[in-house]
């Protein structure tokens, strides 16, 4: 359809693959603009692991059976258990440590 | 009429792109907190980069460097947080 | 005097290796004598390092379990994928309609898998991350973004009720 290179696989893939770089565009931006810190990690937190979920999920669908689609499937599987932990420790070492959180009306932090 | 080389490029560029986002809160965020949280970000981003350069240069180690950064990151980051709660690393 | 789960967990540690040293054609990777028994020193060190974290001694009716995890773990992805599209709405939206407040509830989970299992669904779901955990009471400590998603969380408690099916404990009321 597009030319000699690029076929069905590679559609589905380019759609995981586009998917992917907007929720992480969607991630940085929530990173400039929420108003608090703990807010801030909501957005990175979440929006940031499926980004990277989907773009590596495109990349496996991309390349077929092979050894790197074996690696690339437990990177995926690293970044889903390893991101919302280091989430939850750094939220912990800031509430402990006396950050108030923000309630809605006051100004930006 | 395009090649899945341009794909990749057009990708990492929209990544690397991103992290110059990023930078500006690693920058000035007000107080510690909000910096380790970028750093954290950029380090996340930049091993979806390294899959993407991967591919770019059709070589397949990257996978494994990407996977190495990984645990680098994590590891940095629970470190980090560790040490501004408790003010110490290891209680010997 | 070795422990079962510690060779259990040599030969996880051992099977990654042989992966991590296969190349893309199949059977032409690093497996000559040198690099088997390289392998192996490390995946000693590595247990004796770590000997009773990945996996302890003290799980019963573990094939249950990891069956019945492997029927949560598509559940947990649809609800990621709603997650973000609800973080994703609320980001780009020229207002920004987010309330955030802090919540606490109570659950009658006690064993670490469980504990870590609902902490890391609670952080992937639409609008709460987890603070704190108090093993003892089975206490979490949420911060949520929006009223809408901490009622989702403390009065319909869907969640407590599918993670407590899983673990085998009882159900997940306060």
């Amino acid at each position: 359809m597009f030319g000699i290179g690029i076929g069905v696989t590679d559609i589905i893939s380019i759609i995981f693959m586009a998917g992917g770089v907007f929720f992480m565009v969607a991630g940085a931006v929530g990173l400039l603009r929420l108003p608090d810190f703990y807010t801030r990690l909501h957005a990175t937190g979440k929006c940031d692991t499926l980004g990277e979920v989907l773009m590596i999920t495109g990349c496996m669908i991309f390349q077929g059976w092979s050894f790197v689609s074996v690696k690339l499937f437990f990177l995926i599987f690293f970044i889903f258990m390893a991101n919302p932990v280091g989430t939850h420790a750094i939220m912990k070492a800031a509430y402990y440590t006396g950050l108030k959180p923000w309630k809605k009306g006051e100004g930006r932090r | 009429m395009f090649e899945m080389v341009d794909v990749f490029l057009v990708v990492g560029i929209s990544i690397g792109f991103t992290i110059l986002l990023c930078l500006y809160r690693a920058v000035r965020g007000p107080g510690v907190f909000n910096q380790i949280a970028a750093v954290n970000v950029i380090g996340t981003k930049v091993i979806v980069l390294l899959v993407a350069i991967g591919y770019i240069f059709e070589r397949p180690m990257f996978v494994d460097i990407a996977l190495l950064y990984a645990g680098l990151n994590f590891v940095g980051t629970l470190v980090m947080a560790k040490y501004l709660e408790r003010g110490e690393i290891c209680s010997a | 005097m070795i422990k079962r789960s510690t060779v259990a967990v040599f030969i996880v540690m051992f099977a990654f290796w042989v992966l991590l040293s296969a190349c893309i054609k199949p059977l032409q990777g690093y497996y000559d004598p040198i690099h088997i028994v390289v392998g192996m020193i490390c995946a000693a060190i590595a247990t004796s390092v770590s000997r009773d974290l990945l996996i302890t001694g003290k799980e019963n009716m573990t094939l249950r379990k990891t069956f019945r995890l492997l029927l949560y773990i598509p559940w947990e992805l649809w609800q990621i994928v709603l997650a973000n599209f609800d973080v994703a709405y609320r980001v780009l939206h020229p207002k920004m309609p987010i309330d955030p407040c802090i919540i606490e509830f109570d659950t009658t989970l006690r064993s670490d898998f469980a504990l870590t299992t609902l902490a890391n669904s609670i952080t992937l779901t639409p609008g709460t991350i987890t603070i704190d955990v108090e093993p003892e009471r089975g206490r979490f400590l949420v911060h949520a973004i929006a009223s809408k998603a901490a009622d989702a969380l403390l009065v319909d408690q869907t969640m407590q009720n599918k993670v407590a099916h899983v673990y085998m404990e009882e159900g997940g009321g306060e």
